[in-house]
């Protein structure tokens, strides 16, 4: 990675041909020294309220308190057992590729970051979810597991703590809806990769009945940081509230598209400008969907909103991963918003009716739209279906992510589509 | 109790509910599908939605599915809300993206729950115009039709099959809008429970194939409430007739019983009613080894009467298979000391000592719904998926009793369906089963053990000793049985509800025993124990109340000539006893003449057979294994089939009677000698009952096209015939409001014109019919009876090395009536004689040779089978299947020499 000058504390292990540290090199880079520190000298409580307090929220998309989300673990003698651990590395986010970035690039920081949220609440089984096509994060993780059970950082009474902790790599067929932590249990568990009704959230019943936490990858990976610098060092790494660093990406036509960590926090102008290199030569920004496919489209005027959970919030969009996909002004929004919606309509699990039946038929009024057989009730219908598929309304957040892109594309975009439907074809074909 | 609201009323609701149960007990119309009162909540579907306030002051609300929000003090929902109602209607339009616009022709129409919702929440006009996705159908056997384009993938089939019944060939495939419900390839559906897929799929994906091969819409259906004649469970359906002709059987609400379900052989089983086999006109000859010719009915009556006045002695054998009121009509006329009950001795025997213990011994005699409830099942020698289906089907809910009772400690209500399975993780309660072969139940028990008759007997009374140590104790038992013996008394020491279950299918008295000590000896611990025996038939114990010798007793005076005429009532006696036995003594007999409804081995050596009603085609009363007495009614109209047996045996005592020909009649005839029988009017009311002065019809007010059934014959419509049985009327007129629970000939309430119409019929949604279920139980157990245990019989030397049978039942094969039903029969396996795999090669047998034993003094010939599930010693003997008919599961048994390959 290139040297900014800023704390980066994610990505300073990383390489630029990314081959990953074996266990020593990351032991002389300072690593496993937070899960010496967490075992020796913290109790699994001491973890929680410290991560709690330094305000990590989960990078999977949601932005929830990590540590409070801990603290709904039953802990003690009483709590049901065995309690798992389960890493989040599905990453199947359209335009989303962090995660990646951290699994194959330090596999170690995962793993130490694994041990220490395991610790705090008392998990003594972890399981790292993958995606199928995620191969080589796999191998890497593989390798790197190996060798922390070598070193005695993984297995029965860790360095002498008494702590037990094995850890496995599960590699999934892979599924959008197996990002979804019920569905991934699921998916786990061998069964149906359907979302599971909340309450009992899987604090109380996740993994095979017991408590589990899933987290996402990134999310882990900041544990050990806290532990090791504490909570004031991570919210001092943040531009906003949200703690830490934050890996955002940009993808479509700029210059470098690519991943960095940068403060929480930061605009998008200085992503895309700065980091990203700026738009391509003959290409105008015309919106962005700021963390992954699922997320509402921002524009210009929204370019200098801090890219952290509340602010984004405040525009009606979400952070969601943080990675940015560039809508530019040779490319059909229409078009575009077809090609998500048949992602989405295909990714459902079809469990319930809004999100099975509604989103194909989304993307086929979309489709209409783009080939010039729109009709004007269509928008009307794609605005119902926007609606309809919010939140609350279907079982689990997918199909209310897949109409985040509609519902604000509907909005920014409206004129494009109007212009397809009057003139009966796209007007960039 | 909390209090809810409901669009701002106030109502105090059971504690531990969903608010879609409680609104649809409550009587409001709220769509759903997903949701099913015996499976609970999943919220798939979305179509339950209802707006969510907080509280008095929230006017803004949210969406939410009433089937997942507890309802707990203070919830508010409103149904009508503009939000919830447009929500619904847009949930309909979504399933519709891909369902076909068949209706007009569809199998389910009619009886379309989909279409109910539809019309439900005003979804009219469909806006998707692209084009449907498709899919290819499966051949799922001979019961059901798939039609997978109709599916709305409410998820409830697979819930059903393999959630709720523990089957394992049907399940959901593929995803999103292209997710299939089906077999991983085509084929027969393996579940004995397949069936009730037709009412449980809300719309026309599994429908009834033996109805679709006639032309018959389901509004156009003659019904009538009736029991299933198929085993000992006595499941209340409700068959439907067109044209004369049975054309389908659904199940019959009845929580105590059946409830929602029932098994295949019950609900395919009936077309042995439609079987080339009926006698459909009165058949005599002069002598036994000419052919019959086909008399009228009067003169075979008059025949009949005949040969009894010229009779030297009679006997009047009975059967377990026909009525109550048939036996006692055949008792009225042979007169009460010439009247057999129609069973062997040794089956009568068993069923007598089984009523002895449900009548004497503290333990209750379980219903289905009892079972369900059990905590700790324990199954002593009987392969309940075979012998009595349904009660399996109520073991496998048992084990979800206990884990849903921990579920609920965190804070998982038991109709938080997917959550609570989520939870146990395939946990289930305990369950023991005891048996000489593998069971289906195994798998979903803690232990199964494999042992021959006599050892689960030993096991039966250890258990029980093991629990009270004044039980008699049993010595000499195997580790591996000690162990199961220990596991089981611990379990069932803490059980709350324990339930013990066995039956006569091995043929052991003693087997009996054992299963009445160890309830006994729970109920000594304080706990309520019951007991749940199954019997071979839909009447056994029914007869047994009647207190009649045995066949084998008329046989003997036959032998010494004290008898000459036999009257035979709906009863193949070679299915009972021994081919030799019963041939020489009917061969003795000078005149037989037999009442039966199809050909058997026994009308073929009648000389007088006169046809009587099936059980569709007259009225009668069952007492079942509970010890329910339930009535059943005619279904088709009278004149389209022959007459019940009681009225053919009235008119043959003729003259000689006071009383009329009435079912009430002869009800209160056989009441009045029978006390134990109770009062006959708190079975069913009887026929002069009207509601608001009218007979309580048996088609809907829907019923269509009556005047162009005989339009070919008369354009006038026909005089519905009068019934002088039953308050009800072989009509659509009458009284369309909610008859009593015994009359229920169809589910039906405005809007709701599918099987879903049941919750109106209920006190709760999922509770007891109003009014009560149907039936009086006619035994209860006796708490404060001085308790006297069984004593085990002394151990047989085994030494001697003859192979004892083991019987082997089959759902499809070993019932007499169902095995003569179309569909049904292609299901039933070849016979065979099963040889364990130890003995192979002392037998030097193996698989598929044709192999010759001796039962007793006959012979027989079937392919040998080698199973390894078989206890050494033992040969297992398919009973009811091929020759395999009136076996002596303790007769010997010999392999004879010269093997066929």
């Amino acid at each position: 990675m290139t040297d900014t000058g800023m704390e980066t504390p994610l990505t300073k292990n990383i390489r630029d041909d990314r081959t990953p540290m074996t266990i020593d090199e990351y032991e002389r880079a300072g690593g496993y020294q937070a899960v010496r520190k967490a075992l020796s000298d913290m109790s699994p409580k001491d973890v929680q309220s410290l991560v709690k307090e330094a305000n990590l929220k989960g990078r999977g998309g949601a932005g929830f308190n990590t540590g409070m989300k801990w603290g709904f673990v039953p802990m003690g003698d009483d709590a049901p057992q065995p309690k798992y651990l389960v890493a989040n590395a599905d990453e199947m986010e359209p335009g989303t590729f962090k995660d990646r970035l951290l699994m194959e690039g330090d596999p170690h920081s995962l793993i130490e970051g694994m041990i220490c949220a395991a610790y705090a609440i008392g998990a003594s089984v972890s399981y790292i979810f993958i995606r199928w096509a995620y191969h080589l994060s796999a191998g890497r993780l593989r390798k790197a597991i190996a060798e922390a059970y070598e070193k005695g950082y993984l297995g029965k009474n860790i360095l002498g703590s008494g702590f037990n902790l094995d850890m496995y790599v599960h590699v999934s067929a892979g599924r959008y809806m197996c990002g979804e932590e019920t569905g991934l249990l699921n998916a786990m568990e061998g069964k149906r990769a359907t979302p599971r009704a909340k309450p009992p959230f899987p604090q109380a019943s996740g993994l095979w009945g017991k408590p589990t936490i899933v987290q996402n990858v990134e999310t882990l990976c900041n544990v050990q940081h806290i532990i090791n610098n504490g909570a004031d060092w991570f919210r001092g790494l943040s531009k906003t509230d949200d703690g830490g660093t934050k890996i955002y990406g940009v993808s479509g036509r700029v210059n470098r598209p690519g991943a960095w960590e940068l403060p929480m926090g930061t605009t998008a102008r200085e992503i895309i400008e700065e980091h990203a290199g700026g738009m391509k030569d003959g290409y105008r920004f015309r919106g962005m969907l700021p963390g992954g496919a699922s997320t509402d489209f921002m524009i210009d005027e929204h370019l200098d909103v801090p890219m952290d959970y509340g602010e984004i919030m405040k525009i009606g969009s979400r952070l969601g991963t943080g990675t940015i996909i560039i809508l530019d002004d040779r490319t059909c929004p229409v078009g575009m918003l077809e090609n998500l919606e048949h992602f989405f309509a295909q990714e459902s699990c079809g469990w319930c009716t809004p999100c099975r039946d509604g989103l194909p038929w989304t993307e086929k009024l979309l489709h209409a739209i783009e080939e010039g057989e729109g009709e004007p009730a269509d928008l009307d219908r794609l605005e119902a279906h926007c609606t309809w598929l919010g939140p609350g309304n279907t079982f689990c957040a997918l199909a209310p992510g897949a109409v985040e892109p509609l519902q604000s594309g509907l909005k920014y975009f409206r004129d494009d589509f109007e212009r397809h439907i009057k003139d009966k074809k796209c007007p960039w074909r | 109790m909390p209090y809810v609201y409901i669009d701002g009323k106030k109502f105090e609701v059971a504690d531990g509910q969903n608010m879609l149960q409680v609104a649809l007990s409550l009587g409001f119309d709220l769509p759903y599908f997903c949701w099913h009162p015996a499976f609970g909540s999943v919220g798939a579907c979305r179509q339950c939605a209802v707006m969510q306030y907080k509280d008095e002051n929230d006017e803004k609300g949210k969406l939410a599915m009433a089937c997942m929000v507890p309802a707990t003090e203070g919830t508010r929902i409103s149904i009508k809300a503009r939000q919830a109602e447009e929500f619904r209607k847009s949930v309909i339009e979504w399933l519709m993206v891909n369902h076909p616009h068949d209706c007009p022709v569809c199998d389910e129409g009619g009886e379309c729950h989909l279409q109910d919702m539809t019309v439900m929440t005003g979804h009219t006009y469909r806006e998707f115009r692209f084009k449907k996705r498709t899919h290819r159908n499966q051949d799922l056997g001979p019961f059901i039709n798939h039609e997978m384009n109709r599916c709305i993938a409410c998820y409830r089939c697979v819930r059903f099959y393999h959630d709720f019944a523990g089957g394992d060939d049907l399940q959901a495939f593929a995803a999103h809008d292209h997710v299939y419900f089906g077999r991983y390839e085509d084929g027969p559906l393996e579940s004995e429970f397949s069936g009730n897929l037709v009412e449980v799929c809300p719309t026309g994906v599994f429908t009834d194939k033996t109805l679709k091969q006639h032309y018959a819409r389901k509004w156009d259906l003659q019904t009538a409430p009736s029991v299933c004649h198929q085993c000992s469970l006595g499941c209340n359906i409700i068959p439907g007739s067109r044209y004369d002709k049975v054309v389908r059987v659904l199940n019959r609400y009845n929580r105590e019983v059946n409830g929602y379900f029932m098994c295949d052989r019950g609900r395919f089983g009936y077309e042995f009613v439609n079987s080339p086999d009926r006698i459909t006109n009165a058949l005599s000859r002069t002598d036994r080894s000419s052919d019959f010719e086909q008399v009228d009915d009067n003169a075979a009556l008059d025949a009949a009467r005949k040969s009894l006045g010229e009779a030297k002695g009679i006997a009047g054998i009975g059967s377990p298979r026909a009525s109550l009121e048939a036996n006692f009509a055949l008792r009225e006329l042979v007169g009460q000391d010439n009247f057999y009950s129609g069973d062997s001795e040794r089956q009568k025997t068993l069923t007598d000592e089984v009523l002895t213990v449900l009548r004497n011994g503290p333990a209750r005699s379980a219903s289905l719904h009892d079972v369900e409830q059990a905590d700790v099942v324990l199954i002593l020698g009987e392969d309940l998926t075979n012998t009595a289906p349904m009660l399996d089907l109520a073991v496998r809910q048992a084990g979800m009793t206990k884990p849903a009772h921990n579920a609920k400690k965190i804070g998982v209500d038991h109709w938080h369906d997917a959550a609570v399975r989520e939870l146990m993780q395939g946990e289930r309660g305990p369950c023991f089963v005891a048996t000489p072969t593998r069971t289906k139940l195994d798998k979903f028990s803690t232990r199964a053990l494999r042992a021959s008759a006599e050892d689960i007997t030993r096991i039966g009374f250890a258990i029980a000793a093991t629990l009270d140590d004044k039980a008699p104790a049993v010595a000499g038992l195997s580790d591996e049985t000690l162990a199961f013996v220990e596991a089981a008394a611990e379990a069932l020491r803490e059980a709350d509800r324990p339930v013990v279950i066995s039956g006569t299918s091995l043929g052991s008295r003693h087997l009996i025993h054992a299963a009445a000590n160890t309830a006994f000896a729970l109920c000594k611990e304080g706990n309520a124990a019951e007991l749940a025996f199954v019997l071979p038939e839909t009447n056994s114990l029914g007869v047994s109340f009647l207190d009649a010798p045995s066949v084998d007793e008329a046989f003997e005076k036959i032998t010494r000539g004290d008898i000459d005429t036999l009257v035979i009532l709906e009863n193949d006696l070679y299915r009972r006893i021994d081919r030799a036995t019963v041939d020489s003594a009917l061969n003795r007999c000078k005149r037989i003449i037999a009442l039966d409804h199809i050909m058997t081995d026994t009308t073929g050596q009648a000389d007088v057979v006169i046809p009587v009603a099936a059980f569709t085609e007259g009225d009668g009363t069952l007492v079942n294994n509970e010890g329910r007495a339930q009535r059943f009614y005619q279904v088709l109209s009278p004149g389209k089939a022959p007459e019940e047996s009681w009225r053919r045996l009235l008119a043959l005592a003729g003259a000689n009677r006071r009383n009329g020909t009435t079912l009430d009649d002869i009800c209160s005839q056989l009441f009045d000698t029978f006390p134990a029988f109770g009062d006959r009017l708190r079975i069913a009311p009887g026929a002069r009952f009207r509601l608001v002065h009218q007979r309580i019809p048996r088609a809907s007010h829907r019923y269509s096209g009556r005047t162009a059934m005989t339009a070919h014959i008369n354009v006038h419509e026909p005089q519905p015939k009068t019934d002088p049985d039953s308050p009800l009327a072989f009509s659509m007129e009458g009284y369309h409001g909610k008859p009593p629970s015994s009359l229920i000939p169809f589910f039906w309430a405005p809007g709701w014109n599918s099987v879903q119409a049941t919750a109106k019929y209920q006190a709760e949604v999922g509770g007891p019919l109003r009014g009560g279920d149907p039936g009086l139980r006619l035994i209860e157990p006796r708490p404060d009876a001085a308790r006297s245990y069984f004593q085990p019989e002394p151990k047989t030397d085994s030494s001697g090395n003859k192979p004892s049978i083991v019987p082997m039942y089959h759902i499809y094969g070993s019932e007499e009536l169902s095995s003569r039903a179309a569909a049904l029969a292609t299901r039933m396996p070849e016979p065979y004689i099963a040889i364990p795999s130890a003995d192979r090669e002392s037998h030097e047998v193996s698989e598929g040779d044709m192999l010759s034993l001796t039962i007793g003094n006959r012979e027989f010939q079937a392919k040998a089978v080698v199973r390894d599930d078989l206890p050494t010693g033992t040969i297992g003997i398919p009973i009811g299947l091929g020759p395999f008919v009136g076996i002596d599961p303790n007769a010997s048994v010999e392999i004879a020499r010269g093997v066929t390959s």
